[in-house]
């Protein structure tokens, strides 16, 4: 089948598109866009995470079907040209990198945490990133590029 | 593999009808991961994301009305007041992207003895609503569950919405896993007060081939608060109260060695569980009487 859906802003056609495939394939193998991961297909470990109309979900619960005539926003959407989002700049500031693997879902999930809540506290930080999954265990860094976020956030 | 998208309740009842072996998808939470992991083939999905009257919730005559397409952040974030019970479990759903994506319709359709709503539904009372081409039916939650992922949907029917009395009284829920997120549960625990029936609910998950009431912990309990005339004017359990309430609560389960927990775990934690939410319930009601 095809699937029409609106990634990043820009009107995305994907053809040949099985019927029981995710949107996570769509994006990854259909349109190019290799930012958000795929790890366990299952919704467990969070690093497909990407917005749908406006919400974060996990990509790879979504069938591509679902998303016709939809809005997706991924990660490589969050830049503003060559400018990285104050989330961006504050895991590449606090080192809240090492594999890297788990990031580009992290950093959606957190974009949703600062937009949402200005100033999250560290328990409202863990809960909003309870279902992304770090297997470098990074996560006090993780903490910290979100705390540094959401300070840059509010400064501008 | 067809792909089907309704856009309106009758026709995704009359599509159902044409084609009952189409698999309903609403969140994905479950449907994705069968099809990821190559567990399913079906011949069909038959998407109900976008049909407008499953997302919608409404209040009644004290009773909550939730379509079957409303997500789990919904219920936590706008009938949290009304459902104490199934906005608690609601919260011990997955991670936010499952809650954002995932509902009770999803759950009631999947139908694990380890989906987090089904204690609830059970101690609260629920009422499941289906419907199919031929007409609309109402199974109260006590008659859903027919086995392990069975439930007594026909094949041409849909679940429209679930029918969740509104309270003021306390409820609680409870379950045991090896985090917070992200976790099935090893088992979990359901009790709602009803002082105007004078008759406590209670159900376990996870620890039977379905979700199941705790009848005779129930009856004990609901006897003992009446006899000591506790509904007009509560005063704090006896312990052996509590403690009998847990025993009779563990001996309702019939759970599984797995790999989640031993039979034996379960059935323990079940007591505890049980003793646990109903020490938190009375306390709450003993302060709301006072």
């Amino acid at each position: 089948m095809r699937v029409n859906v609106t990634v990043n802003g820009e009107q995305r056609q994907a053809d040949d598109v099985w019927e029981g495939e995710s949107l996570l394939y769509v994006l990854r193998e259909r349109l190019g866009l290799p930012g958000s991961k795929n790890a366990c297909e299952q919704g467990e470990c969070g690093s497909c995470t990407v917005y749908l109309d406006g919400v974060p979900v996990c990509s790879c619960l979504v069938a591509a079907g679902q998303a016709q005539d939809r809005e997706v926003r991924t990660v490589e959407g969050l830049a503003e040209g060559d400018a990285l989002d104050p989330v961006q700049e504050a895991f590449v500031e606090a080192g809240a990198v090492q594999c890297g693997f788990c990031t580009p879902g992290l950093v959606v999930a957190a974009h949703d945490l600062v937009n949402r809540v200005p100033q999250p506290s560290d328990p409202e930080i863990r809960e909003a990133l309870a279902g992304n999954l770090c297997r470098c265990t990074g996560y006090e860094k993780i903490l910290d590029a979100v705390k540094l976020a959401a300070q840059k956030k509010s400064a501008r | 593999m067809d792909f089907l998208r309704p856009d309106t309740l009758a026709e995704a009842l009359a599509l159902k009808s044409q084609r009952p072996d189409a698999v309903p998808i609403a969140g994905g939470t479950d449907v994705m991961v069968e099809l990821n992991f190559d567990h399913r083939r079906p011949a069909a999905l038959l998407d109900l994301t976008r049909v407008p009257e499953l997302r919608e919730h409404s209040t009644e005559n004290g009773v909550v009305r939730i379509g079957a397409g409303v997500p789990y952040v919904r219920i936590i974030e706008e009938l949290g007041g009304a459902l104490p019970g199934l906005a608690m479990a609601s919260r011990t759903v997955g991670s936010p992207q499952i809650r954002n994506r995932g509902t009770v319709g999803g759950n009631l359709g999947a139908a694990s003895p380890a989906g987090d709503t089904h204690p609830v539904l059970l101690a609260a009372g629920a009422t499941v609503e289906v419907a199919s081409a031929r007409g609309v039916r109402f199974i109260p939650a006590t008659e859903f569950y027919l086995g392990v992922k069975r439930n007594a949907l026909e094949p041409d029917e849909l679940i429209t919405a679930v029918h969740v009395p509104a309270t003021r009284a306390p409820q609680q829920f409870s379950k045991v896993g090896t985090r917070n997120a992200m976790v099935i549960a090893v088992c979990s625990f359901a009790v709602a007060l009803h002082p105007g029936e004078q008759r406590v609910g209670a159900a376990v998950g996870s620890a039977a081939p379905t979700p199941r009431r705790a009848t005779e912990a129930e009856e004990f309990l609901s006897g003992e608060l009446t006899a000591t005339d506790q509904w007009e004017s509560p005063k704090p359990l006896l312990d052996s109260v509590k403690r009998r309430f847990g025993e009779l609560v563990a001996q309702a389960a019939s759970p599984i060695d797995d790999v989640r927990g031993s039979a034996a775990y379960r059935k323990h934690a079940l007591s505890v569980l049980a003793r646990r939410t109903l020490g938190w319930a009375w306390q709450d009601y003993t302060g709301k009487a006072a």
